[in-house]
């Protein structure tokens, strides 16, 4: 074998750098692109008309302006968001359980808010149009977050060694119990079992700026904490024995990384759905492409992250235009290639 | 001064007692090593004094006593070289040596200047500065092991305990491995407790073998005095010749049991 280069100092820069650029392309590029509106290359002019002490004349008239700025902008920003905290919270589960394999819907997430949403549809989607607050991303949320609580104090109290086999198992349990009684509900209900089934594949469409607002504070709040635990995610590399031998408190730094990013992975399920494939791939093109040390992976999956997502959500608005494509099933589809290439040409280089 | 003490340590696993009341003192520079059959509590003894496992008594350090809530004052203290250490393979071996330094960073904090100064003076002294930048998954069984010691230095911990330091090497770098202990040992006054299966090579470095039976310790001396046919035959199970060198070394050689 050849040694293999660190890309620990100077190397590291280009790469966030890199994830930058690609950010705001994807945000510029999705912003411009959608079946209604105004010529794609009058919206960037009319952008930095309304920034201060720029005067550009975009010839973009009031309504085009609207369609822009209140349906596609809270749409490209909400992608972007939720693409990062869907990525930072894979990349945590995966090194918190030292797994590649796992996804932050892993300890019943998704059956949660799946099951959360499931109710509200199954009681009269119709009768709580006129409630002041809109039901669905709360079940969602609370379904969400009560199945990883369950599977927390199950796992952590049946589990007799400090392994995560316990908690893993636990979750899958939880997964099944919620999962059953949302085809029991399912069952009874089957006028709403497209919704259901629409809402489960992901969607953005119905993005608005309170969506936004309402998602950002936990998202912010979960990844900074996430973001401060990623030296301690290194350590955790060499396993629980020997991290703790190092000083490190395995239990509580596992539970604190586990609360920060379910927490946020609830927070974007609720306004987008079940959007899958982020969680796991983002993270490993990180590391294929910058290595695998967490210190870059974190950061460097916030911003790709978003960049994935709000690429991905392009072609789910025009695919089938004018009907939405779920965005689940466009980042699956050219997420996959791209990753299956990723790892050819990473493991024939080495 | 003692450097180490153990006072009435047990060790349980759900109820079976793993380590019976443990008592021992080490002064500071020498080398305890742990020897006895499989299951005999040698691995528990280490792996309570590295705060895996509860354990009740006392542990002291300097004789300050290991206080149960803190990892970091532990890690700070005491090194623990695992049996069979997790090695990420894609890590680079600056970066693993690093992790070495953890007890000394702040939770949210990074590594300070001090800290990659103290990994690079490891790195120096184990003639491992030409594989700083290489990845874990391009080293040999050998240089992981010296790695995984060179981790544990960086700790500066004036304690290190090595599980079964040399069962995954060749006899050359089993030599390697210990001549390197005892060497750091020598220059830094290193108190060293391990566990070991080769009962000759543990004769051969350690000051002192503490033979160890079902939780409890059944005999305890130099080479020559634990090292016995009987006593090997009765905790071992084993029919061994022991043959006294000129030069102190006792070796142990199991013999046939069948004839040809």
């Amino acid at each position: 074998m050849t040694p293999t280069v660190s890309l620990n100092t100077g190397h590291n820069r280009y790469w966030f750098v890199f994830g930058g650029m690609l950010l705001l392309v994807a945000m510029i590029v999705g912003t411009m692109i959608g079946p209604a509106g105004p010529t794609w290359w009058r919206i960037p002019l009319e952008f930095l008309d309304r920034l201060p002490f720029i005067r550009i004349n975009s010839g973009v008239s009031e309504q085009d302006w609207n369609i822009v700025w209140l349906i596609r902008t809270p749409r490209v920003v909400l992608a972007a968001i939720v693409g990062s905290m869907l990525s930072i919270s894979g990349a945590s589960y995966q090194g918190v359980f030292r797994n590649p394999l796992v996804d932050p819907y892993l300890l019943g997430v998704a059956a949660g808010a799946g099951l959360g949403a499931t109710l509200v549809f199954a009681f009269q989607r119709g009768a709580t149009e006129n409630w002041i607050v809109d039901p669905l991303p709360l079940a969602a949320f609370v379904g969400a977050l009560a199945a990883v609580l369950v599977t927390y104090v199950v796992g952590t109290a049946f589990g007799t060694t400090q392994s995560t086999t316990t908690l893993i198992l636990a979750g899958v349990a939880v997964t099944s119990l919620a999962t059953s009684i949302q085809a029991f509900i399912l069952q009874r209900n089957t006028d709403v079992v497209r919704q259901v089934y629409s809402w489960i594949l992901g969607r953005l469409s119905s993005a608005t700026w309170g969506d936004v607002r309402l998602v950002l504070p936990y998202v912010l709040l979960s990844t900074g904490v996430l973001f401060m635990h990623r030296r301690l995610l290194d350590v955790l590399r060499v396993g629980d024995d020997e991290a703790s031998a190092l000083g490190i408190n395995v239990r509580r730094v596992r539970l604190i990384v586990v609360l920060a990013a379910t927490l946020g992975t609830s927070a974007v399920v609720a306004v987008s759905g079940l959007i899958g494939f982020v969680g796991i791939i983002v993270p490993h093109a990180v590391r294929l492409l910058a290595g695998a040390s967490y210190r870059r992976v974190l950061p460097l999956s916030v911003l790709l992250g978003a960049a994935f997502l709000v690429f991905a959500d392009i072609p789910s608005r025009v695919l089938a235009n004018p009907a939405e494509t779920p965005i689940g099933v466009v980042t699956a589809f050219f997420g996959a290639p791209f990753f299956l290439y990723l790892l050819r040409t990473r493991n024939s280089s080495t | 001064m003692t450097a180490l003490g153990f006072c009435d340590v047990r060790v349980s696993y759900n109820g079976i007692e793993a380590v019976q009341s443990f008592n021992d003192l080490l002064h500071s520079g020498e080398w305890l090593c742990l020897i006895g059959p499989n299951g005999a509590g040698k691995s528990s003894v280490l792996r309570a004094a590295a705060g895996l496992v509860p354990y009740s008594g006392s542990i002291a350090i300097d004789q300050k006593e290991i206080p149960a809530t803190s990892a970091r004052w532990r890690a700070q203290h005491i090194a623990y070289v695992p049996q069979s250490p997790l090695i990420p393979l894609d890590m680079n071996v600056f970066d693993y040596v690093l992790l070495g330094r953890n007890p000394y960073v702040r939770h949210f904090s990074w590594e300070t200047k001090h800290d990659k100064e103290v990994v690079g003076d490891v790195l120096e002294r184990l003639d491992l500065n030409a594989f700083a930048r290489r990845s874990l998954g391009t080293l040999s069984g050998g240089e992981v092991q010296r790695l995984v010691i060179a981790r544990a230095l960086a700790q500066e911990a004036p304690v290190l305990l090595l599980d079964e330091p040399t069962s995954a090497l060749d006899i050359g770098h089993q030599q390697q491995a210990l001549e390197l202990v005892d060497k750091l040992r020598r220059e830094q006054g290193l108190t060293v407790v391990s566990a070991m299966h080769d009962l000759t090579l543990a004769g051969m470095y350690a000051d002192r073998l503490v033979l160890m039976h079902q939780g409890a310790r059944v005999a305890e001396g130099s080479a020559k005095d634990v090292l016995q046919p009987n006593i090997l035959s009765e905790f071992y199970g084993v029919s061994a010749r022991v043959h006294h060198e000129d030069d102190g070394t006792v070796v142990v050689i199991p013999q046939r049991i069948s004839t040809r």
